[in-house]
């Protein structure tokens, strides 16, 4: 496999965007041509800049709003939702025993606070160290979206988990996942010093398949939050579950067949398959632990551990089909909106 | 050959369909039409849910109280048997907090299908259903207690007047929050935690049955049975149970197993007769 940095047979310099890339310092990693996600952090570079702490800080952020997610699986996997009955203190106080339920439910609020710590931290970084204007607008969206997340939850502990806000809790947590990973990609310095767009290959339908898949893939998270708030409703879940499956199909298929030297596209498609497999697995074995659970007195650990893994699972592959989106609307020219999040594109003809 | 080109065909369908609804307009549409739809399909489904957030109504106790007239009232007992299989017992799993698993020196079984000697099936509440018509009884002033012991609920299936007061207390040295899930009262969730002076709380409708839960320890699960006359019962160990005081007519005597369901019978009793109703319930094929 070729990355793309090799394909450029005239390496120059990111040019400065017009209209000032001021936050940019020079010398930047200049030789990282790689647009991976997270792997340019390997890099070596002796002078690590401003804007590199921020996207590791992202990173961590992101990382965190992972494990959040997991923790909020536990929550609903272990009927703890209610452990704790008063909101924003918990038994009137920031610290209650943490026995049985309560851990589950007073961590994931921990671990929300810290996540929503972060967000603003970030927001802000990025509201005084950004030069793209949509990259601190998302920020602040970001921050947006924590602080009705944490508001929603709330309200479902309150009034007793009522579906529709348990849902959309559940919802919610997904969209602000991919919030964070759109952050940490667009600070990321392969992001910001720019690529060479592949001029020739260009191929909106690609792009729009894409795009379209992951929108699919977030409403299939919708039909399995439903599910399992509601316990009803499998068949609308089932049948997302086969269209995503034909959809991600379909992007793979022709990642390997038009992109299988650009690394960027390949890698996450690479990896999207292997989650897609991996959460048809777990899904099946959520329908079976279910199932074999009805007469349980109390959720079992098994069952717990494969639906939390079908949950963290499926908010992966949303997030790398995400991914692939993005890199494909930034490698691949078109005239669109996504260039808006990219600096210093770079038109080499191929 | 022909496999191959009706693939080639499908797959061409398939895109153009895809090239149709890719359009961001049409997606949104879709997105939107979808998710309006789960939303009716999520408060459908929650519709029964009426009344949780009503106001807590005054006890329906409009009208004069008839009194129970010892010189006539007659007595119903019975004895509630299991048919079938005996389920095998399940043990409950403590270990998720030790301050509970300390209370247990014997292994803890959960409680929802208990069937005793001689085929007794235990923690059945039976009432009276129909045939008191309009009357209205006295309320006890007595209140039904409901202790957490052990992690426990004691007992694990009760019944209470409408207005008449549940006191809720806790006798263990951990945390408990105590949620009842009612249809058709109002819904509360409250946390008490060790030493914490008892909650007083009443059932103002009457409702079959409402369950109860603790959050924090998920196997604790009991079952309110809320009327509005003095005439029920829960099955005791040998799975007998007696109802007294009632007055003479005909009724509709129901009763309510939580994993099993229900039952009713009818039954004639005249001043001062003590009739038996017995009551059995078959092992169900797919208990859930
Ligand atoms: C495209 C693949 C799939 C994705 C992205 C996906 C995603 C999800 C998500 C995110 C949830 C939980 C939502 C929440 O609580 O917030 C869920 C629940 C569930 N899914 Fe899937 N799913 C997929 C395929 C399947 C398949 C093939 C099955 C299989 C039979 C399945 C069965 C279930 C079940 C049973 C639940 C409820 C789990 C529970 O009760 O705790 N899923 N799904
Ligand atoms: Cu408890």
């Amino acid at each position: 496999m070729v990355t793309e940095a090799p394909r450029n047979t005239n390496p120059s310099p990111p040019a400065p965007l017009p209209g000032g890339e001021g936050g940019q310092r020079p010398g930047e990693g200049i030789a990282r041509l790689n647009a991976s996600f997270c792997c340019s952090e390997l890099g070596i570079n002796s002078s690590v800049s401003g804007a590199t702490w921020l996207h590791r800080f992202a990173l961590v952020a992101t990382f965190c709003t992972f494990v959040l997610i997991i923790a909020g699986a536990l929550v609903t996997g272990n009927e703890a939702g209610l452990a704790v009955p008063d909101w924003p203190l918990s038994y009137g106080s920031l610290m209650p025993p943490m026995v049985g339920g309560i851990r589950y439910e007073h961590g994931h609020r921990m671990i929300a606070g810290f996540v929503g710590l972060l967000t603003t931290v970030l927001a802000f970084w990025l509201w005084r160290r950004e030069s793209r204007r949509s990259v601190r607008m998302l920020g602040f969206i970001a921050l947006g979206a924590v602080v009705a997340q944490g508001i929603l939850g709330g309200i479902t502990v309150l009034f007793f988990l009522p579906t529709i806000i348990s849902v959309s809790h559940a919802c919610l947590a997904q969209a602000f996942f991919c919030l964070m990973v759109s952050l940490t990609l667009v600070t990321s310095p392969g992001w910001r010093q720019g690529v060479r767009q592949l001029e020739a290959r260009g191929n909106s339908f690609f792009q729009r398949l894409c795009a379209f898949t992951t929108g699919f893939i977030y409403l299939q998270l919708i039909l399995g939050a439903a599910l399992r708030h509601s316990r009803s409703g499998i068949v609308f879940h089932l049948v997302g579950a086969l269209v995503v499956t034909v959809l991600v199909m379909l992007v793979v298929t022709r990642v390997l067949r038009y992109y299988p030297d650009v690394s960027s596209l390949f890698r996450a498609a690479l990896v999207l398959s292997i989650l897609l497999l991996a959460q048809l697995f777990l899904g099946m074995g959520s329908y079976l632990m279910r199932l074999a659970a009805r007469q349980d007195v109390q959720p079992a650990l098994a069952m717990v551990t494969i639906t939390t893994a079908h949950v963290a699972v499926g908010a992966l592959v949303l997030v790398t089909s995400l991914i692939l989106t993005l890199q494909s609307y930034r490698v691949l020219p078109q005239a669109n909106k996504m260039r808006r999040f990219s600096a210093a594109p770079q038109k080499v003809a191929l | 050959m022909e496999g191959k080109a009706s693939l080639v065909n499908t797959h061409k369908i398939l895109m153009k369909g895809l090239e149709t609804i890719m359009n961001p307009k049409k997606f949104a549409l879709l997105f939107v039409t979808l998710t309006m739809m789960l939303i009716l399909y999520a408060c459908g489904g929650g519709e029964q849910k009426t009344g949780e957030t009503g106001e807590q109504k005054a006890p329906e106790t409009t009208g004069p109280v008839t009194q129970i007239d010892s010189a006539t009232a007659a007595t119903i007992t019975g004895k509630v048997t299991y048919e079938g299989e005996k389920p095998k017992p399940i043990q409950i799993r403590m270990d998720a907090e030790a301050a509970c698993a300390a209370l247990h020196k014997e292994p803890v079984y959960a409680q929802q299908v208990v069937v005793n000697g001689n085929n007794a099936l235990q923690y059945v509440f039976v009432y009276v259903k129909e045939g008191l018509g309009d009357k209205n009884f006295e309320i006890s002033k007595e209140p039904v207690v409901l202790d957490q012991k052990g992690c426990m609920y004691h007992p694990h299936v009760f019944g209470v007047q409408t207005g008449q007061h549940l006191k809720v207390l806790n006798s263990d040295p951990t945390t408990h929050n105590i949620h009842p899930v009612p249809a058709n009262n109002r819904e509360w969730n409250k946390s008490m935690s060790p030493g914490v002076t008892p909650l007083e709380q009443t059932f103002p409708r009457e409702e079959i049955m409402i369950p109860v839960k603790c959050n924090v320890h998920p196997w604790m699960k009991s079952y309110i049975g809320v009327v509005k006359h003095p005439f029920f019962a829960v099955s005791k160990e040998d799975g007998t149970f007696e109802i007294k005081g009632l007055p003479p007519g005909d009724y509709t005597i129901e009763a309510w197993h939580e994993k099993l369901g229900t039952s009713t019978q009818k039954v004639t009793v005249g001043p001062k007769e003590t009739k038996s109703v017995d009551f059995t319930f078959k092992a169900a094929a797919v208990i859930s």
